[in-house]
């Protein structure tokens, strides 16, 4: 039996109210206020579509042995990387073999779902087993455009097996159509988009029943056997039309969190299905359809193993997590959508090695550390000489990933002087929990969030961004866990 | 046994530039500058220097790598010189390399010099360079020294139970004392008063560390002149002849930054390179036997911590000898006597030879009687470089003959 054996999610930290986007630039487009209801999530200025990615997988395959997955795929259209392939970059954070399939999917926003149906196929033939599935994305409109309202920031996870799985896959159906509706070219950060009536019923009200039919035609069901329907549109009245059409109760079409989180691109309808796999129960069947040149319709059904599975952060776990984003300016620096003034201290050149990269691959991407056989001391980053004063082992050292293992704030400091595009920097001294302490940047949080003793989890994140190269580097940084006990 | 450097080394000259912006000045035009006035001092003539120690931090935007820039600045006649570097103690280790080749009976006299341009960077603070190794800059925050030196104050309060208001009261008398005494000295970089309430309400600049808790960033360049006590009477006969007692480096282990038994509220190279010191100079009780010091105060909160390191102030108890007025210039054991690295200011690479400037100047007895310690004996000079969780410890102490 094929089908997803786990999931995870991640909604960024902050939230801004679409008000503080139209106040700054609704003069601009005045209509724009139709757009302008609820908040969209915001990913935080040392993240992107790669660490949501990241956050969400770490989510799915909490609990699960690493060093048995088989694959590692990444859907994005908004990824770090043309060319170095950013599912390597995943896989490096999550600590898995290298010797595993590893693949990007871009292009069309339905590359999310593509992303799954390549990992059941390869499953399903036998070629891998255990196959992550990490999309995410995040999209810009211009400043004063529709998209900059209705685009959010956000991931999902799935981890694809045939042993113990939770939902069963029972079939799909997938159509391709060079229908233009948003497009970016390759040089280009922004979405341009056609006319929004041509969109929702040339686009949305023509190809969500072309899949729905098909699919149902081709597994023998029909639209009113789902219990859970997952689609994107964002366009209110017209999804109420299209349920009407297709025949689905409103209560069983899952909420396109339009009005909380935005439109994920990519993810889309997979933060839609990993939010539905966190209230489903045994026996639902559940229908997924993407949208974005063509569309795929994938059908579930949840198994009694969903009640094995141990509760996932998931996106209900991140939607309750989160902290205001009062400043429209402060996203457009943190989007790097304007010039912005960091000093000249800001200026000063950081080059990325790649040959030390590589020989530090799996202690920056996997924060990689050691453990003494000897003494049992772990430390990071990992030693050949033991740390530990009274030990000082040689070559004794066994090699741990520790991003897992959480940590307690040790010192900590607020740095007006160094160079940040989110001033002030923090950071200080955690004491990573089984042992070893490090000097990690603090993020998701303030000056009033850290305390000495307080919990912190670790977090993929930028590390910093040359923007000379076009190279984004990334590792591990400390956020302080909500509500923890010092 | 090692016997150490006790009583083998007397600085016979010692010279130092003005500290500050000193926008008219190359590295060079500091480096000629002291270098003179130690010559002149020392009552010998360029000739007689038969090797040199140079002393800078950071060569980006300095005088480069290596020793040619002595060399070439003074056009010395082809002897060894050797460039130092290592943190903030550059410039003590430019000493002890001088100290060591008289002592090593290599040399007769030699010289160390230390020079640092920092102001040509064009931005405050210190220069932004990959000063831990490329791996550094992958992993680690951008941080800067305020910040680094900023994250003492909350272990220190943590394992001592000292409030933060109490800690940022004893730093703000820290910065206070050092103004007091930096006005009084024309060659300091900040000359200028302050009211412990502008300190206290001076902008963060890294928390708890507001700008008052912050040494001047400066240009400038020390030199001393080094020999053996039977040619130093030679030439100095009728003087009084300052020694080194002691010269110690201690360097971190690592245990700091990656091990977990670190209190993080005070340096352990410097407990260790001033047990050494000690040891070397044959002095039991510091608090007592040291007259005056100059220590390493980058920040306020990093002299706060040294007294405790240097075994001058109980663990936990520095505030209290802070508040009391124990270290300023009428206290007990004066410090900062010339306005430290917070008013005399800061060229890394010089600043281990300005310290031991101004007590050598001081054991001579050579500054106007508003300025002078009561009847000093032994002086101490402590340099950190780094940051506290990988840091350099210089200590030196001397004394009259």
């Amino acid at each position: 039996m094929v089908g997803i054996r786990s999931y995870g999610g991640y909604i960024p930290h902050y939230r801004m109210n679409r008000m503080v986007i139209f106040g700054s630039m609704g003069w601009i487009n005045p209509a724009n206020m139709l757009n302008a209801q609820g908040e969209k999530a915001v990913a935080n200025f040392d993240e992107d579509s790669l660490t949501m990615a990241v956050a969400a997988a770490v989510d799915c395959v909490d609990g699960f042995d690493l060093s048995e997955l088989g694959g590692v795929y990444f859907a994005s259209t908004t990824a770090p990387y043309k060319e170095r392939l950013n599912a390597n970059l995943v896989a490096g954070a999550l600590g898995t073999e290298e010797t595993i399939r590893t693949a990007d999917f871009a292009g069309g926003l339905k590359a999310g779902t593509t992303a799954l149906l390549a990992a059941i196929d390869a499953v399903g033939a036998g070629n891998a087993n255990d196959v992550v599935v990490a999309a995410s994305d995040s999209r810009l409109g211009k400043m004063g455009s529709a998209q900059e309202l209705m685009f959010g920031d956000g991931g999902a996870a799935f981890l694809v097996g045939d042993q113990d799985v939770i939902a069963e896959f029972k079939g799909a159906y997938s159509t391709g159509h060079d229908f233009v509706d948003h497009f970016r070219g390759a040089e280009t950060k922004f979405d341009r988009q056609w006319e929004d009536r041509w969109i929702r019923d040339m686009g949305f009200g023509k190809f969500i029943p072309e899949a729905v039919a098909g699919l149902c035609e081709k597994c023998g069901v029909k639209a009113s056997d789902f219990d859970k329907v997952i689609y994107p549109c964002y366009y209110g009245r017209a999804r109420k039309n299209l349920n009407k059409k297709m025949g689905f109760e409103p209560d069983k079409v899952i909420d396109n969190l339009q009005a909380i989180v935005g439109d994920t691109g990519v993810a889309q309808s997979l933060v839609m299905l990993s939010k539905a796999l966190q209230e489903s129960k045994a026996g639902d069947k559940l229908l997924v359809i993407s949208y974005g040149s063509g569309c795929d319709a994938l059908y579930f059904e949840v198994t009694e193993n969903i009640k094995n599975l141990a509760p996932r952060i998931g996106i209900n776990g991140y939607l309750a997590r989160k902290a205001e984003l009062d400043s429209y300016t402060k996203y457009l620096a943190w989007r790097h959508m304007i010039p912005l003034e960091t000093g000249l201290r800001g200026e000063e050149d950081h080059w990325t090695r790649w040959s030390l990269v590589w020989r530090k691959d799996k202690m920056i991407l996997g924060m990689q550390g050691s453990r003494c056989k000897k003494c049992g001391t772990q430390q990071f980053p990992a030693q050949r000489v033991c740390v530990r004063p009274d030990c000082g082992a040689l070559d004794e050292m066994e090699l741990v990933y520790l991003s897992g293992m959480g940590g307690k704030i040790f010192t900590y400091t607020s740095d007006m002087l160094a160079a940040s595009i989110n001033p002030p920097a923090l950071y200080g001294t955690v004491d990573i929990n089984g042992g070893g302490r490090f000097v990690f940047d603090y993020t998701d949080c303030v000056l009033d969030d850290l305390a000495v003793g307080k919990p912190v989890d670790f977090s993929f994140r930028i590390k910093f961004y040359d923007k000379e190269r076009d190279i984004t580097n990334y590792f591990w940084k400390a956020v302080p866990v909500a509500g923890g006990v010092e | 046994m090692a016997e150490g450097i006790r009583d083998k080394v007397v600085i016979l000259g010692m010279g130092c530039t003005k500290f500050g912006e000193q926008w008219e000045a190359n590295s060079e035009d500091l480096a000629i500058e002291s270098f003179n006035e130690c010559l002149k001092d020392a009552k010998i003539e360029k000739k007689d220097v038969q090797a040199a120690w140079l002393g800078s931090h950071i060569d980006e935007v300095n005088i480069g790598k290596g020793g040619n820039f002595l060399g070439l600045t003074l056009h010395l006649p082809l002897i060894p010189i050797t460039r130092t570097e290592n943190f903030c103690a550059s410039g003590t280790e430019a000493f002890r390399g001088a100290a060591y080749g008289v002592a090593s009976g290599a040399y007769d006299i030699a010289l160390a010099l230390g020079v640092e341009k920092l102001k040509d960077t064009g931005y405050g603070g210190l220069p932004d360079s990959p000063a831990f190794g490329q791996m550094a800059t992958m992993v680690m925050p951008n941080a800067t020294a305020p910040g680094m030196f900023a994250q003492i104050a909350s272990a220190y309060s943590a394992e001592h139970g000292v409030s933060m208001e109490r800690i940022k009261e004893a730093m703000a008398h820290v910065s206070w004392k050092s103004h007091q005494n930096g006005l009084m000295n024309p060659r300091a970089h900040l000359r200028k008063a302050v009211t412990i309430e502008q300190i206290m309400g001076s902008p963060i600049i890294a928390y708890p560390l507001g700008l008052f808790d912050c040494c001047g960033v400066s240009d400038g360049s020390a030199a001393a002149i080094v020999t053996t006590p039977e040619i130093a009477r030679k030439i100095k006969p009728n003087e009084d002849l300052v020694k080194v007692k002691a010269l110690q480096i201690s360097v971190s282990s690592g245990e700091e930054q990656m091990y977990t038994d670190w209190d993080g509220a005070g340096m352990l190279t410097t407990k260790m390179a001033s047990k050494k010191a000690y040891e070397e100079a044959g002095i039991t009780n510091p608090r007592e036997e040291i007259s005056m010091m100059e220590v390493h105060d980058c920040f306020s909160i990093t002299e706060l911590a040294t007294m405790e390191d240097l075994g001058i102030s109980a663990p936990g108890k520095a505030t209290d000898d802070i508040l009391d007025g124990f270290f300023d210039l009428d206290g007990q054991l004066p410090c900062q006597t010339d306005g430290g690295l917070k008013c005399f200011g800061h060229p890394i690479g010089a600043s281990g030879l300005r310290m031991i400037y101004e007590m050598y100047s001081q054991l001579l007895r050579r500054w106007p009687e508003e300025r002078l310690v009561k009847d000093p004996h032994i002086a101490l000079t402590h340099n950190l470089g780094g940051v506290p969780n990988q840091n350099v410890c210089s200590i030196a102490i001397m004394g009259l003959d």
